[in-house]
């Protein structure tokens, strides 16, 4: 994808003086552009008159992968699309494909998922909170996120084997049963992180410096992040209480209770870069509570279905909506009813919070551009897929 | 430093015989290599303290393998950088990319001259050694812009610029914080402002009365921006700017500049030191004047280097300010605070012009409460936090 970048620079004569806007290239291999996204930033100074993004450089063409791979070979592959919380995404593809072919999942199987996606969205938001702090120039709530993000890896890593890309689920249900203990040591874990996300504040979301660098920069009214489609954290940053576990209940959420925390606009505007970064701290809370919830009421039985090898869907098409860490991400399958899909489409949140960076950067510094992208918690890899 | 060339010259002296000018030059080269190796050997184990302590606040390790507990790591970087390749961009200007970190050490290197070890250990007591130093660590800010200029690279100009507006600001509080001591000593001479005080707290500069305490505070702040510290770092700015004006920097010259980091953090805590908290002065509590003075040296440098660790706690503590809330900090707060702390200073003066005991020991008592206040808070975090966060420092 190519983006038209308008190389005609603007000249103005300001007392006599001829003035030029400054060209920057920000990216792909800048420190805080989260990965490889680039920017092509039009500087008055430091102030910045537009901050054009460029995406593409981190396009692995995963939905084509999908029509040669099959239904079960993808789920490997989803873990790649949002490597931060790859837990949802392998539930993305499960309840497509169990969607299109209508097999139910076990109860207990729906209950694996449930806490191993919260667990998994625990440790996304805590690498989105402490690389905001790091954005803003703190570096030790990064270190001390990334300590806990550790622990829970550790705990993942007895579920599934491993760290990062887990493939943990499988179409039917989860490839394996919770190991013994594993219960008690998440309760421990929740236990433990739960009074830590208060420190966490402490330590930076009411830092003084942190909220002056936060609060009004970058505000977006409710209307403009529906009109830009903005969704999951960075939505109900600018007060829209809408998340897709609540609203469009999937998998057992509906038997679950917990709070959708909202943007409250207390430190500025509502809408405004703390409000969406102090969502996700206070989200992470809530996570806690579904995850002890669903580990008091975890039935017993198998956690996966029959379901054959050579999966064939009949022919259909369907769309999923789970609720990543990055908001609602959408499925979209098209069956032919042969061994492979005949098409995928993901929709993730990460590139629709992309389109709107253009029309808020107009006025903002270039240091704010960083705690906007930051704010946004884009990870490159969901962008390009 | 003249007396002590002299002394060398006179008949019988190491130096005799030998032309005056030609003497005095070999001692300036002395001093000069003395305070070289002073400043790499402080520089280079401050750098390797500010990991381990950020490491600690960070609860990581931080190095500990290159000598025990890796005291030695900042030998090992050296050698290192060394003998990395010297990058010079092909669009660079090519002589002011290598001369910029040179100037760069030049200005900070200046200031160990005035900076006032024990009774007599100085390289050089002008007598307007406040005011050379003020105006010597500012010579740093046209080696950051010659380096951001020269790299021609818009991120390292923008960084360059940051640190050219940022460090001539943050002068005139500095400047002011220093005026207010200087109304008091009547001197401008670092020695002189140093015997001013005495060795027990309560009469130091800092407890003498509130304004010379607000001024030790803007200072203090003044200071850290100038030194490029956080929460004022814009200049370098690693999320923001890549690396700032250094960012085409590799090898000895990028180590330079990392050089005058450490070293110039030593340099705002001895200043502060001396200005404010006593400098050298210790109880005469021996006849011997070389154990005297090494137990001086020892005092100046415990609490040169506490203030240092300040420093680093606040860096390990809290995030960048904005450039525009810099620069506001500076000019909305900063400057009218000292230049009504220094009004008030003035006033302070006029009417007790021998000091008042019964502002200093009010002035004492706050101080005391409030770092009895302070430490308390520290001693609740500490025990708050669970035992997995190493307390010891050497775990």
């Amino acid at each position: 994808m190519t983006v038209a970048i308008d190389v005609a620079l603007e000249r103005e004569g300001v007392g006599g003086l001829e003035t030029e806007e400054m060209t920057l290239n920000m990216g792909p291999q800048h420190p805080s552009t989260h990965g490889v996204l680039r920017f092509v930033v039009k500087a008055d100074g430091e102030v910045m008159r537009r901050a054009i993004p460029d995406i593409g450089y981190l396009h692995r063409s995963i939905e084509k992968i999908s029509e040669k791979v099959g239904y079960h070979g993808f789920m490997p592959y989803t873990d790649r699309v949002d490597y931060v919380s790859a837990m949802q995404c392998n539930q993305g593809w499960a309840m497509a494909c169990e969607a299109l072919a209508g097999i139910t999942v076990p109860r207990r199987g729906e209950y694996c998922r449930v806490i191993a996606c919260e667990l998994g969205r625990i440790a996304s938001h805590l690498i989105s909170v402490g690389a905001t702090g790091m954005d803003i120039g703190a570096m030790t709530p990064f270190t001390h996120c990334i300590r806990e993000r550790e622990k829970i890896n550790d705990l993942l890593e007895e579920l599934c084997g491993a760290r990062l890309t887990f493939n943990y689920m499988r179409i039917g249900g989860c490839a394996w049963d919770l190991p013994p203990g594993f219960a008690a040591r998440a309760l421990d874990f929740i236990n433990r992180f739960e009074p830590l996300i208060d420190e966490l504040n402490e330590l930076l979301s009411f830092n003084k410096i942190f909220v002056e660098r936060m609060a009004n920069v970058a505000v977006i009214s409710a209307e403009k992040a529906i009109a830009y489609n903005l969704v999951g954290p960075n939505l109900r940053g600018s007060g829209v209480r809408y998340d897709v576990r609540r609203d469009v209940p999937y998998s057992v959420y509906s038997e679950f209770q917990f709070d959708v925390p909202i943007g409250t606009g207390e430190k500025g505007t509502l809408g405004d870069s703390w409000d969406r970064y102090m969502v996700r701290c206070r989200e992470m809370k809530e996570c806690c509570r579904i995850v002890r919830q669903a580990i008091e009421g975890l039935p017993a039985g198998p956690v996966i279905a029959k379901v054959p090898r050579t999966f064939k869907p009949p022919r259909g098409e369907v769309y999923v909506r789970v609720e990543g860490s990055r908001g609602d991400m959408g499925w979209y399958v098209v069956s032919d009813g042969s061994a492979f899909p005949y098409r995928t489409h993901i929709r993730t949140g990460s590139y629709t919070a992309m389109s709107i960076v253009e029309e808020l950067s107009p006025g903002l510094m270039i240091a704010d551009l960083v705690a906007v992208i930051a704010s946004f918690d884009i990870v490159a890899p969901e962008v390009d897929r | 430093m003249q007396q002590f060339a002299d002394g060398l010259m006179e008949p019988g002296g190491p130096l005799a015989g030998i032309s005056t000018p030609l003497g005095y030059v070999l001692v300036v080269a002395l001093f000069a290599f003395l305070i070289l190796n002073f400043i790499m050997l402080v520089a280079g184990v401050t750098s390797w303290v500010e990991r381990r302590v950020w490491a600690r606040i960070q609860s990581r390790i931080g190095p500990n393998r290159v000598g025990p507990q890796g005291v030695l790591q900042w030998l090992a970087d050296g050698i290192k950088n060394i003998m990395k390749e010297d990058i010079v961009p092909e669009q660079a200007d090519r002589f002011l990319f290598k001369a910029a970190p040179y100037l760069t050490m030049m200005g900070f290197f200046g200031a160990f001259a005035c900076i006032p070890f024990a009774d007599g250990v100085i390289a050089a007591d002008l007598n307007v050694g406040v005011l050379y130093i003020t105006a010597v660590t500012a010579l740093v800010v046209v080696g950051i812009l010659m380096a951001g200029w020269s790299s021609n690279n818009k991120w390292a100009l923008l960084g360059g610029i940051r640190s050219a507006a940022q460090i001539i600001s943050y002068e005139i509080p500095a400047g002011l914080a220093v005026i207010t001591v200087v109304l008091f000593t009547g001197t401008l001479s670092m020695q002189g402002i140093v015997e001013a005080q005495g060795a027990a707290p309560w009469k130091w500069f800092l407890f003498a009365n509130p304004f010379l305490f607000v001024a030790f505070f803007v200072f203090f702040t003044a200071a850290l921006a100038e030194g490029n510290r956080t929460p004022f770092d814009l200049p370098e700015a690693e999320s923001e700017l890549v690396a700032g004006a250094f960012t085409e920097y590799s090898g000895l010259r990028s180590l330079l500049f990392f050089l005058v980091e450490w070293g110039n953090l030593y340099v705002i805590g001895a200043v502060a030191t001396a200005l404010f908290l006593g400098g050298w002065r210790v109880p005469a509590v021996t006849d011997n004047p070389v154990l005297l003075g090494v137990l001086q040296f020892l005092v100046f440098f415990g609490k040169s280097y506490f203030l240092v660790f300040i420093a680093m706690w606040v860096r390990g503590t809290l995030p960048r300010v904005r450039v525009d809330q810099l620069m506001s900090l500076c000019w909305k707060y900063l400057v009218p605070i000292s230049f009504v702390n220094m009004l008030g200073a003035m006033v302070f003066f006029v009417l007790f012009p021998e000091g008042s005991p019964v502002v200093r020991f009010g002035m004492v008592a706050f101080g005391a409460a409030l770092l009895v206040y302070f430490l308390s808070r520290v001693v609740f975090h500490i025990r708050r936090a669970r035992p997995e966060f190493h307390l010891s420092p050497f775990a």
